[in-house]
């Protein structure tokens, strides 16, 4: 019997093909506004934006201080990600949900907690400012607003990458004579290295993206957002989407060569213990 | 030696009670036991990764029952191998000696010893994944000893492994078992492994130890009704016994048997199928017990061919391929059963 197009249509599972297309539409969606965004740039507004020092401090501004969050979070995220993912206790739910917790919260209640607590008369602002360190219109008011915006993402994808870390094989670390400590930067960080990574990387372009916590603390200095939407508010919509574009087009060149890198480094994908991942290869 | 004095733990849905053993220096110890008996969680207590609730564990004099599992001395092999999938052969045999903070030309000459003790010579720079099972438990075996542990724990280490994998990998641990003497703590689920590797062991059930003895007598003589099941006691008849000089008579259903046990009263009695010649003839024989009986199912199971004779009672029969053509027996058939009465175990 040939093998007709009629009968090679039939392997394709329609259940599949429609959900497909209705996928379509999704990534239509996300993806549209991005390239029209492109495809309607005024390159003579663009090459202007391209000149201006303000537009530039501010996305220096932006990078910078969402890897210095990003940092902090790793140091404080990650060992509270490997508790969690390995021990039982009581309240561990609650503190989960506290950890989601920044997710839910709309960014400028966000932003007035967050003023509440480190402004000039705050519960940690007040006593800080007695040593210069101010948090409103400066950058650690920055750097708090996007650490408390995006530590879920980092801590969340740590936590799913230690659990997925087989507790035998530090069982067997262990036995053969490590100490906890040994056994945890040789055995289990290793293998949780690329989750780490993505969820830094994650949470750095969450930490850029954030507005409406940062203005509530600090509208100087300007970092990107806030340099975009005073263009907006002051000269429309031509001038801000210009900057708009450059800020994109930086935070994409770096999303894009950090992937890269993780892809191509030695990192080994996170060994699952529940193994074998079933193909699908029709369709 | 080691030894477990009352050992108790509760952990998610296992549990295993008042557990005592001694197991003295270079002996191999099984337990055997069917899954969810506790056996994982006694030997992972033993390791130092659950802590008991009551009891204590003794390693070499040493009270180890707080200490935490790199302190003990103990080399653990899994039955998913447990491999570090970042490293390499060669750094996950040389693991613990990294550990120990060896220098790299001691750690490179232990790991050559160890590599051809184990037959993994040639692997020693390969990507742990591109193993096949029965390479992988060898690493896994090779990583645990290199460290002259003072015991070693195996948890079901041939379970993953296929049949003729297994059969060599069993030999090898037995081989290296006798080089070694390493004390070993090794727990399973099938009596082939038992019967073969062990010099004692203990059968658990619901986590309590109900028996421990060598081979011979757990497979001979056991003590109640689920080892005998458990073990493979095909025979297994409820008779009432009564003693007659230096004989036992036991009466099953009307068929009698005699045995060189000594019970008195309601008995179970147990017979090895292996342990019953099948006869198409009376024959003169020593042996107290011979039946008559009719061949009621004749099922071939490969190497051994399994023969149920209904004698009033069932009673089953393994007899070789060869002597199943030599006697040329049919389904209804009659046959004579000659039973020796030291192999009609009572409890």
């Amino acid at each position: 019997m040939p093998n007709t197009s009629r009968f090679k249509l039939a392997r394709y599972d329609p259940l599949i093909l429609f959900f497909s297309i209705m996928g379509a539409f999704a990534i239509v969606f996300i993806f549209l506004p991005i390239v029209i965004m492109y495809i309607t740039l005024d390159t003579n507004a663009f090459s202007k934006t391209l000149g201006n020092k303000e537009v530039w401090d501010g996305i220096f501004l932006s990078v910078s201080t969402a890897a210095v969050a990003t940092v902090i979070a790793i140091i404080f995220g990650v060992p509270l990600a490997y508790v969690i993912a390995r021990k039982e206790f009581p309240g561990k739910s609650v503190i989960q949900g506290i950890i989601d917790l920044p997710i839910v919260v709309p960014h400028t209640v966000a932003g007035i907690a967050l003023l509440t607590v480190f402004g000039r008369h705050g519960i940690i602002g007040a006593p800080l400012y007695e040593f210069n360190v101010r948090f409103v219109d400066a950058v650690p008011g920055i750097i708090v607003a996007m650490l408390f915006v995006s530590a879920p993402l980092l801590i969340n994808s740590a936590r799913e990458g230690f659990e997925a870390v087989n507790p035998k094989l530090e069982n067997v670390a262990l036995s053969l004579g490590a100490s906890r400590r040994r056994m945890f930067f040789t055995i289990s960080l290793p293998l949780c290295l690329r989750p780490i990574i993505t969820g830094a990387v994650m949470s750095w372009a969450r930490a850029i993206s954030e507005f409406g916590a940062i203005i509530i603390l600090v509208w100087f200095p300007k970092i990107a957002t806030v340099v975009i939407y005073e263009a907006f508010l002051h000269e429309g919509i031509y001038s801000s989407k210009s900057i708009a574009v450059l800020l994109l087009t930086v935070c994409l060149v770096i999303f894009i060569s950090l992937r890269m890198i993780i892809k191509h480094t030695n990192v080994k994908k996170t060994h699952r213990y529940h193994t074998p991942g079933n193909n699908r290869d029709n369709l | 030696m080691i030894s477990l004095r009352l050992v108790s733990k509760q952990w998610e849905e296992f549990e295993i009670r008042n557990v005592s053993l001694d197991i003295p220096d270079g002996e191999f110890f099984v337990i055997l036991g069917p899954t969810g008996a506790g056996k994982t969680l006694l030997l992972e207590i033993v390791g130092g990764f659950h802590y008991p609730s009551s009891g204590n564990i003794i390693i070499k004099g040493k009270d180890v029952t707080n200490a935490p599992p790199q302190k003990r001395g103990a080399g653990f092999v899994y039955q998913d191998y447990c491999l570090f999938p970042h490293m390499d052969v060669f750094q996950n045999i040389a693991y613990g000696l990294k550990a120990r903070k060896q220098g790299f030309s001691v750690i490179k000459d232990k790991v050559n010893t160890t590599a051809e003790l184990i037959g993994l010579k040639e692997l020693l720079h390969r990507d742990v994944e591109t193993l096949s099972g029965g390479e992988k438990q060898r690493v896994a075996i090779a990583r645990a000893i290199i460290i002259d542990p003072d015991i070693l724990l195996f948890d079901e280490p041939l379970g993953a492994l296929d049949a003729r994998t297994r059969d060599t990998l069993l030999s090898e641990i037995k081989k290296l078992h006798n080089e070694t003497k390493i004390t070993t703590l090794y727990v399973t689920h099938n009596q082939t492994e038992a019967f073969m590797l062990a010099d004692r062991i203990a059968v658990m059930q619901k986590g309590e130890i109900v028996q421990v003895g060598t081979p011979e007598e757990i497979f001979r003589n056991p003590k109640s009704e689920f080892v005998a099941k458990f073990v493979g006691v095909e025979n297994l008849y409820h008779g009432v016994a009564k003693i007659s000089g230096d004989i036992c008579e036991i009466d099953v259903n009307g068929v009698n048997f005699y045995s060189s046990n000594k019970h008195e009263g309601n008995v179970s009695a147990s017979i090895r199928p292996e342990d019953i010649i099948i006869s198409p003839e009376k024959f003169k024989s020593s042996a107290r017990n011979v039946l008559e009986g009719k061949i009621k199912e004749i099922r071939d199971q490969g190497t051994l061919i399994r023969v149920c004779v209904d004698c009033g009672i069932n009673v089953v029969s393994y007899i070789t391929r060869q002597s199943f053509m030599d006697m040329q027996l049919n389904i209804g058939a009659k046959v004579y059963l000659v039973i020796k009465a030291q192999n009609v175990n009572l409890f």
